[in-house]
């Protein structure tokens, strides 16, 4: 008898939930301890100022794997998902680049 | 049409009467029974941290350091700022009218996760009683805002204790900025859509935003003072290496948008009633709500405003004041756009009215001192006077208090179901005016004379305005008792309310006074605008029942 | 008329799972993923504040830094990388694994990865213990002598010693940083025992799974925290 709900957005209710198949479980794995062996190697190459860069990149590849195949980012029809984890990273970028906007200029004239 | 649950005993089930006893309270998990609780507690802290400000008035009334010892003297300011801001301004509105009218104003039965809402009550208290502790054991004096080496290798007082409170309470702030996000996208009723939603609601999410996202930094700020006092670890010493720079970096990208968050719950009441009083549509509701999320957005991008003379390099200093002017620019637009709902509107002066008028003029006048001092040139004479000091005041009592005191006039109906005397609830407010005024506007001419802050000693010639703050401070202290007085009076002898005494636009109007548990008597579905002072007949009338027989 | 209790038993009644302010049980599965991703937010924006205080050290330390970072184990460090992400699989494969209807695989995934927990803290411990030995903990009896990264191929008399107070620093912020992450770890362990012991009992379905759903969430972001963790402690100019 109670009104069934809601004016919220369009969620995964009429698409079961999605499973995700065991070689792409498999797979993501295989990435991410392939990535750990390229950084590490990596780490012993001297690439000069890229190598921050590519330790970062490389770190960067293998949370995004996480994030889309692990966490279901990928699966879900959730736009409201994609936004909160782009906010989160977007003000931490703030932080960290304001922040340095600071320390690096401090010895110019 | 649905009817009133009523009890054999002839008495309609309210959230009040559905269960007595301290356990149906201390583990309630109605939305609206935790919001009393919150009431309860952030008033007993109003009074403490308005205590410490009184001593502080006291104090200054003489230019030599009479009262109290310098350190005694920063141990005042300190409690004063750290009790308002961690326990009074921030948790305020959201606690309090947040907690009780959002569930109500979307049409839900309660908020999302309504254990975690009375967890998040919990933690205040914890955080509250770390406080206490801290007072009590001798206080701390690093002022408000904790600043390193000062805070983290000089100070022998209860630096550990005070920072544990304020990461505390900083969770509970965490969890009901969570929670109200949560509630606010996935339990509004049939048709009510984001652009039906009431401003109190559209405010209180950017302010959710600010609180799920800004204090964590906050807390992991106060994590790393509690190691570096404990061990030692030079992090923001500069004998070891430290930057004292990076804690204030950290300290302010949370506490400038706090706030923020101070405020725009604020803002969201102040939409209410003057929409209500002035019986019209707010005007541009679509730019009222892009303000506040701009609010919430730009007010994160500001924080090094508060470090210009800090040490921080010119150019992230330049940056900093453009971004801040930028701020300015959606609060500006909020107060142009409730005069603009004023305008040719059928106003009336009841008490919340009085106090949205106070809080539109008081709040223009800190936010334009606020510009003032994002403009570099200003802020190296200012910075640290008592100019600062009146302008945050301004903001924050001259508009969240007075916005918060507004909201609960006119919520007051519906949270107790009954009416305050009108009549002191104008004299009350007319009283709060005079004294905050009086307070806080010699202030801003002592600030621009030089008189620093934090200080207990100044030169004679700067007395007459120390007394007429003075003065202010006690007309403001009994403009601030008589609420309490009366509505506490209210609850025994005051008329019982009608479901919409105000004839206001809002579902929350659209259930008893007060409300069932549940909120409403059957889900309502809604299919009119906000705001539609112009047709409030299309809305469907709700049969009166009083409580009891 | 209906009392409002008994609105609550009949709601009840479609699905024990089903808590009475939510209309369906979508609803509430949304609800709680939502909460569950917020959450994740601010514990980005938690971690946030201390890679800031290391990306500020490290630009002003650079040298510094890159010595200290070489005292760190780095065959230890890979190995607990490598033990983190055998984790997030098993999360993966005890979700599918309800997903599936199959409880004592479900049980036995979470097993595995409460195994997999605790034995990224006991290398972190042995990682730890370490540190203390060598005096590289930061506090009274912090000891550090050691060069700057390259400087063996100089003689002996030109080569130039790392700041200790700024491999304190780095030091300082490894602990807080591993610490933090640990004291993490720790929770989701005991969470997951939690969650096993449930799962034995057979209170998950294919229909209600949530709170493994939702503890996988902060077990994968648990993760992603130590992939950027051992990429900036332990890797900086380990070329040299």
């Amino acid at each position: 008898m109670s009104e069934h709900n809601s004016a919220s957005e369009p969620t995964s209710e009429q698409t079961p939930e999605h499973i995700s198949s065991l070689g792409s479980c498999l797979a993501i794995w295989v990435a991410l301890l392939a990535g750990t062996t390229l950084t590490v190697a990596a780490a012993f190459i001297d690439l000069g100022p890229f190598n921050t860069i590519v330790a970062l990149t490389i770190a960067t590849i293998k949370a995004t794997l996480v994030v889309l195949f692990y966490m279901h980012v990928k699966y879900t029809h959730e736009k409201l998902t994609g936004l909160v984890i782009v906010s989160a990273i977007f003000f931490l970028f703030i932080l960290l680049a304001l922040s340095m906007a600071d320390y690096t200029t401090r010895l110019w004239r | 049409m649905a009817t009133a649950v009523v009890s054999d005993s002839g008495e309609r089930e309210t959230y009040l009467n559905s269960g007595y006893g301290l356990k149906s309270w201390l583990l309630t998990v109605d939305h609206k029974r935790i919001a009393l609780l919150y009431l309860m507690s952030i008033t007993f802290f109003f009074f403490i941290g308005g205590f410490f400000a009184l001593l502080i008035r006291l104090e200054l009334l003489t230019p030599g350091g009479g009262l109290v010892q310098s350190d005694t003297y920063n141990k005042l300011f300190t409690m004063h700022g750290q009790v308002m801001v961690f326990f009074f301004v921030i948790p305020g509105v959201p606690a309090v009218l947040g907690n009780f009218l959002i569930p109500l104003m979307i049409g839900a039965k309660d908020l999302a996760f309504p254990r975690i809402n009375l967890l998040s009550w919990y933690l205040y208290v914890i955080g509250g009683i770390l406080m206490i502790y801290t007072i009590l054991n001798g206080g701390v004096d690093t002022g408000w805002t904790f600043y390193t080496p000062l805070s983290t290798e000089f100070l022998k007082t209860n630096v550990i204790s005070a920072a544990l409170g304020v990461f505390v309470a900083g969770f509970s702030s965490i969890l009901t900025g969570l929670n109200f996000i949560v509630t606010i996208h996935r339990m509004r009723a049939p048709g009510m859509t984001w652009n039906r939603l009431p401003l109190f609601v559209w405010a209180h999410y950017a302010t959710s935003i600010i609180q799920v996202l800004g204090t964590p930094v906050v807390a992991i700020t106060i994590v790393l003072v509690a190691l570096e006092r404990l061990f030692h670890l030079g992090v923001f010493n500069p004998a070891l290496g430290g930057d004292p720079l990076l804690f204030q970096h950290l300290f302010w990208f949370y506490s400038h948008p706090a706030v923020y968050i101070m405020i725009l719950p604020s803002m969201g009441i102040v939409s209410e009633i003057v929409c209500c009083f002035s019986r019209k549509r707010i005007f541009g509701y679509k730019a009222m709500t892009l303000a506040v999320v701009g609010i919430a957005v730009i007010g994160f991008l500001v924080w090094a405003h508060h470090m210009f003379v800090a040490g921080i390099s010119l150019y992230a200093a330049l940056i900093f004041s453009l971004l801040s002017y930028f701020v300015a620019v959606p609060s500006a637009i909020k107060v142009f756009n409730w005069t603009a709902t004023m305008y040719k509107g059928s106003i009336t002066y009841q008490t919340p009215m009085l106090y949205a008028f106070g809080f539109i003029g008081l709040f223009t006048i800190g936010g334009l001192t606020g510009l003032f001092l994002a403009c570099l040139g200003m802020d190296v004479h200012v910075h640290d006077t008592y100019f600062v000091i009146a302008h945050f005041h301004y903001i924050m009592v001259g508009g969240m208090v007075m916005a918060y005191l507004g909201g609960m006039h006119f919520w007051w109906p519906k949270i107790s179901g009954r009416m305050y005397p009108e009549g002191w609830g104008k004299l009350a407010a007319l009283i709060v005016f005079i004294g905050f005024n009086l307070t806080f506007f010699p202030q801003f001419i002592l600030g621009y004379m030089g008189m620093p802050r934090r200080y207990h000693m100044y030169p004679p010639e700067f007395q007459i305005l120390n007394v007429l703050s003075t003065a202010g401070a006690t007309i403001l202290a009994v403009g601030y008792l008589l609420p309490m007085i009366y509505f506490t009076w209210s609850m025994r002898y005051g008329d019982p309310a009608p479901s919409n005494p105000w004839n206001a636009a809002g579902l929350e109007w659209q259930t008893h006074s007060p409300p069932p548990t549940f909120n409403f008597d059957e889900q309502p579905v809604v299919t009119w605008e906000a705001y539609n002072y112009d047709e409030m007949d299309e809305i469907p009338e709700i049969r009166e029942v009083p409580v009891a027989n | 008329m209906q009392t409002s209790q008994a609105a609550v038993d009949e709601h009840a009644h479609e699905n024990p799972a089903l808590l009475h302010h939510f209309a369906t049980a979508e609803q509430q599965k949304n609800a709680a993923g939502l909460g569950m991703w917020l959450f994740l937010a601010q514990e980005v924006m938690f971690f946030g504040g201390l890679f800031c205080a290391y990306l500020v050290y490290r630009y002003k330390y650079f040298g510094d830094f890159g010595s200290a970072s070489q005292q760190l184990d780095i065959r230890l460090g890979t190995t607990n990388t490598v033990v983190l992400i055998c984790s997030s699989l098993t999360v993966v494969l005890a979700i599918r694994a309800v997903q599936l209807g199959k409880r004592m695989a479900l049980v036995f995934w979470l097993l595995a990865t409460i195994l997999l927990g605790l034995a990224f803290l006991g290398i972190k411990a042995d990682e730890y213990a370490e540190k203390f030995e060598k005096h590289h903990v930061p506090g009274p009896s912090f000891n550090y002598h050691e060069l700057l990264p390259g400087q063996e191929k100089f003689p002996a008399a030109e080569r130039q010693y790392a700041n200790p107070h700024h491999a304190e620093m780095f030091f300082s912020l490894y602990f807080a940083m591993t610490g933090m992450h640990a004291l993490h770890m720790i929770i989701g362990v005991g969470l997951f025992g939690f969650l096993a012991y449930k799962a034995w009992r057979g209170k998950y379905t294919p229909k209600y799974y949530t709170p493994i759903e939702n503890a996988g969430l902060y077990w994968h972001f648990v993760d992603i925290v130590w992939i950027y963790l051992f990429g900036l402690l332990y890797l900086i100019d380990r070329h040299r």
